[in-house]
């Protein structure tokens, strides 16, 4: 059979596109803050991290009282860039139909904060980020992370930036299960939380797909036990894979069928190959390689990992319990169609803020779009976010 | 559910100059100032807003409507969606010194889950509801042979979300058997005007189109 066609090997190709994926490593495009290795960061996994290095950007401008600060926390495959174009692909910011001039969260209004999470790879510290004891990339020296440290990585920055109290935390899929963990660990910090279209805890389900992403990474024989970096090869194959499967958790069947059916791709009849006869093939291998150009390998196995690990109820006995004593104001909203993080998950979450008579609205939006509904145009989605700041800006005072 | 049609406007909040429901305005008077309340069906918020601008309460809704959450968070209320049958069990007790239930409980499939969860939840339950014993529905019935349908009741049989109407005294009942207290009880006639006859149950349940009862659970000897 023909390689061209039927292979996602996406090496050739895309060999600049990922030379300018990993100088955002070093050197990403974004505003950064380093903790020098006297100020390291202690992991729940009771390990160090030092040097610690930030990558953010910011949108608006701080008021004079820092009362006004929001920060966005971005899902597995997201990055600082919420609303600024991406310095790898081009594109437009990933949330910027929700984050700008005007919008729901208006940056005319608030100073919104989004930064690379800790074990990124777009200039945060993470797997591909130099090793100080070795000179050489971490790979799989890196340490195990948790949302947990994350969380407390994001809390160094606002130190930094001077702020004490945000006026909201907000994100989607795992970028919710930050706000969650922010509202949990910083009580005090966070004046209102909108977590969107995510969970308290990993499912069985949840674990389930991400360990077929990191398997297909790690089958890649180019990921080289995660020291690829330096070689001329990367494990985009499997990494192309991981994130093919994980791209169908993220549509509903029906978005997948409306979209796609069996409908074949630039041919009018089946080729009798493996080619991508029908469009939904050749539109996850496109998602694939594409995703290859900008995301390190390492980066998705540590994140995913992090997200498996992520149990609130584990973490304080009762998920009730993460949020004993909490005066924050919440917004619970889920959509309709999202069987990977579904309303019964987010339910878990209102529920166990009721039972600690916290401050909580809750909206399921109807949407045929599956999780990914949080990152596209949904109408009453925005009206929901823009009434519930607006409110509780009025509370806060904010102008 | 039109609750529009069944509770004519009669008044006018002072502060907001908007107009108010008679029972909304009773149930204001019932609730203490500055208390934790929980108004569950609560709606477009009207309720919520009329108690937190006149008794300056902290207010929480539950609302089965997606469009009136979302108009209720986009008011700066704090409404969850869900409903009365499924989602009050998670409180705990004694979490607010209000649980209300306006309009709503015979629309609700376990209406005496749902008012033994209501006197969980609040020291106090206000619930209000349409009067099935009132005359001129007793006399639909009795002269037409047919499911009575007035503009407080405006359904048909097979539309109406109604599927546990009752009388005053039937509710009494239901008091009685969860050994709850009445603290007040206020019946109103057609034009939302208080009835004067508070000794009588008899005379409520003949003329009262909607009652407002104010229960307090009482304490286990």
């Amino acid at each position: 059979m023909a390689a061209s066609g039927t292979s996602i090997d996406p090496s050739l190709r895309h060999a600049t596109a990922a030379d300018a994926a990993l100088r955002q490593v070093s050197e990403p495009d974004s505003l950064v803050i380093r903790f020098p290795a006297s100020e390291p960061l202690r992991l729940d996994s009771g390990r160090d991290i030092a040097p610690l290095t930030i990558a953010y950007k910011t949108y608006g401008e701080l008021n004079a009282c820092k009362s006004n600060a929001i920060l966005i926390c971005h899902a597995l495959t997201g990055d600082q860039h919420v609303a600024s174009k991406h310095p790898v692909t081009g594109k437009g910011g990933w949330w910027e139909t929700l984050v700008g001039p005007g919008k729901p969260v208006d940056t005319n209004r608030f100073y919104v904060i989004c930064a690379n999470i800790l074990g990124g790879c777009m200039g945060s510290t993470g797997p591909a980020s130099l090793n100080p004891a070795t000179g050489r990339p971490y790979g799989v020296e890196f340490p195990v992370i948790t949302v947990g440290d994350m969380v407390n990585a994001q809390a160094r920055l606002l130190d930094h930036l001077g702020i004490e109290q945000l006026f909201s935390v907000i994100g989607g899929s795992m970028g919710g299960m930050q706000v969650l963990q922010w509202c949990a660990r910083y009580k005090d910090r966070v004046f209102t939380a909108m977590p969107i279209a995510t969970a308290p805890w990993h499912t069985a389900q949840n674990i389930a797909f991400h360990e077929v992403g990191r398997q297909a990474v790690m089958a890649d024989p180019d990921w080289q036990g995660g020291a690829y970096y330096g070689t001329e090869a990367r494990p985009s194959r499997g990494l192309a894979v991981a994130r093919m499967a994980a791209h169908i958790t993220y549509l509903s069947e029906k978005a997948l069928q409306d979209k796609f059916g069996r409908g074949l791709q630039n041919r009018d009849a089946h080729s009798f190959s493996f080619d991508a006869d029908f469009k939904i093939e050749s539109y996850l291998r496109h998602q694939g390689s594409t995703f290859v150009d900008r995301f390190d390998a390492n980066s998705y196995l540590y994140i995913t990992r992090a997200m498996d690990y992520f149990d609130l109820e584990a973490e304080y006995g009762k998920l009730a319990n993460a949020f004993t004593g909490t005066k924050t104001q919440f917004c619970v909203v889920s959509f309709t169609s999202d069987w990977l993080y579904p309303t019964r998950d987010n339910k878990e979450i209102v529920k166990a803020l009721n039972g600690v008579a916290a401050n909580v609205s809750f909206v399921e939006i109807e949407s045929d779009k599956g999780h990914d509904a949080f990152l596209l145009d949904e109408a009453i989605f925005f009206d929901t976010v823009r009434g519930f700041l607006n409110a509780a800006a009025k509370k806060r005072g904010i102008a | 559910m039109n609750e529009e049609t069944r509770a004519p406007l009669v008044a006018t909040d002072q502060r907001t100059q908007r107009p108010v429901r008679a029972d909304h305005l009773l149930i204001a008077e019932m609730v203490a100032p500055s208390s934790r309340v929980l108004d569950v069906g609560c709606g477009d918020g009207a309720l919520l807003e009329l108690l937190i601008s006149q008794k300056d309460v902290d207010g929480r809704g539950v609302e089965i409507s997606r469009d009136n959450v979302n108009a209720c968070v986009a008011r700066g209320l704090s409404v969850i969606q869900g409903d009365a049958d499924q989602d009050l069990s998670g409180y705990p007790d004694k979490a607010f010194d209000y649980a209300i239930l306006s309009l709503t409980i015979q629309a609700t499939r376990q209406p005496k889950v749902v008012l033994e969860n209501l006197l969980r939840i609040g020291h106090r339950a206000i619930v209000s509801f349409p009067n099935f014993g009132h005359w001129k529905i007793r006399a639909a019935l009795l002269f037409t042979g047919r499911m009575p349908r007035t503009p407080n009741l405006p359904e048909t049989w097979f539309d109406s979300q109604d599927s546990h109407l009752c009388t005053i005294k039937d509710f009494s009942d239901l008091v009685a058997l969860l050994n709850a207290e009445v603290q007040d009880a206020v019946a109103f006639n057609s034009r939302g005007q208080r009835l004067a006859i508070k000794n009588s149950l008899s005379l409520q349940n003949l003329l009262g189109e909607k009652a407002v009862f104010l229960l307090s659970p009482r304490e286990k000897s």
